[in-house]
């Protein structure tokens, strides 16, 4: 019986996590999900959303702005995702402009075609998490 | 005899040119660095991604995605080339070029259709009788992910429209610092090889179905290794031009080397002819 899994999360750009953690929570596609030690081997896709895993009893969390896979086998958790961040690596400031910037966009949007929308949904949708997360760290700052 | 001003003007002149070429394969040094700690973070994604592809498509019917059914008929192949923007890198591009050149005569009973990334790609190619679908310039040495997704995305949807049947990538395969091959890769229609299957394989659980999983991962897929190929160009450029100015400052030198050598030989002359003149004058004078 394992005690911790092996956490692995890389984006195309560079290795984000590599860590024995004890349990993680992530934003799967049918709904968040927790991997504990000894889980079934498992290949799920990944919506945008807050990953988050519980280290030494303590819990972090990460923005995974882009979607991705999440895939267990053998305690090991990999997730691919398009982009992500760690949560205390995002300035809370910053992150609030910028979910401003997309909310001015959507509304911009909102009259022209449901593509454009959708997609400026989206990046919305991506700040806001981005906010959610660094709000958890204002505090520990 | 070119006289001693001319000869010290060219030594000038084969120094500063010198002084270029140093300069420059510092830079490319320097952002070769760069560009293969690009590659090296995004291999453990490459590696995990392929990893996967090959792991679903063990469990699906080959005709179960669009991306993955090969055309009986084809008739339009696309080749997406992928060259630098700037030149003096060597044979860097003139391999893709050429590459490009021998494909098409090979596959003469075809249409192609060129779709350029770099600006010396258009450069080349553009002026010759190939259609250009789209053509990328100006990365400046430098490619986000997003940019990569733009184009990933182009070449699925000429795929899908049935503009091509089959998409290929050219571009130099990065081996080493001074070895680069230029490569033809075929991302479309996706040939996936079937792993075998092992005991921890067989019993994934997939969430949602392994054909709606593999609908998500096949773009991202190509996206991918488009990414990646443009990756390992730009990191052959800079370790191509490195190489290149290496040698055009080694040769700098063995041309300064026996400039320097005429130079000498010529002051020489004009001394002698001097002491010669002054000789001649004295010995008329004593007469």
């Amino acid at each position: 019986m394992a005690e911790t899994v092996r956490l692995e999360l890389v984006t195309p750009v560079r290795q984000i996590l590599s860590e024995d953690v004890d349990e993680v929570i992530a934003p799967g596609v049918e709904g968040d999900l927790g991997v504990l030690p000894d889980h079934a081997p498992l290949l799920t896709a990944l919506r945008v959303g807050e990953l988050a895993y519980r280290i030494k009893g303590k819990l972090e969390y990460v923005a995974i702005v882009g979607g991705g896979f999440l895939e267990v086998n053998n305690n090991r958790v990999i997730v691919l995702a398009d982009d992500a961040e760690l949560g205390h690596e995002i300035d809370l400031e910053e992150a609030v402009q910028r979910k401003l910037k997309a909310e001015a966009a959507l509304e911009r949007e909102r009259k022209a075609d449901e593509k454009t929308f959708k997609a400026v949904e989206i990046e919305l949708m991506k700040e806001l998490i981005r906010v959610q997360i660094a709000e958890k760290y204002k505090g520990a700052k | 005899m070119p006289g001693v001003m001319d000869i010290k003007r060219k030594i000038k002149s084969v120094k500063n040119t010198q002084k270029i070429t140093k300069a420059m394969k510092m830079v490319s040094a320097a952002r070769m660095r760069k560009a293969e700690e690009a590659m090296t973070n995004a291999r453990a994604y490459a590696n995990k991604i392929y990893e996967l592809v090959g792991g679903i498509a063990g469990r699906v019917e080959a005709d179960s995605h669009p991306l993955l059914v090969a055309r009986k008929d084809v008739k339009n192949v696309c080749l997406a080339i992928i060259t630098s923007d700037k030149g003096l890198c060597g044979a860097f591009n003139s391999n893709v070029v050429k590459k490009t050149l021998a494909f098409a005569r090979e596959n003469q009973d075809k249409n192609i259709k060129l779709i350029c990334i770099g600006k010396k790609a258009f450069d080349f190619l553009g002026k010759k009788e190939f259609e250009v679908l789209e053509k990328y310039v100006s990365f400046g040495g430098k490619i986000t992910y997003d940019e990569a997704n733009e184009i990933g995305d182009k070449l699925v949807a000429y795929f899908l429209s049935e503009d091509v049947d089959e998409v290929h990538i050219v571009h130099n395969e990065f081996k080493s610092t001074a070895y680069q091959v230029a490569k033809v890769t075929k991302v479309l229609p996706l040939v996936l090889e079937k792993q075998e299957e092992t005991a921890d394989t067989t019993d994934y659980i997939y969430e949602p179905q392994a054909e709606a999983l593999l609908k998500e991962i096949m773009p991202r897929y190509i996206n991918f290794t488009v990414f990646f190929s443009i990756l390992e160009s730009i990191a052959g450029e800079h370790g191509s031009r490195m190489v290149a100015m290496d040698n055009a400052a080694r040769n700098a030198g063995e041309v300064i080397t026996k400039l320097t050598l005429t130079f000498n030989k010529a002051r020489q002359s004009a001394i002698t002819n001097e002491i010669l003149d002054i000789v001649n004058g004295a010995e008329a004078l004593n007469g």
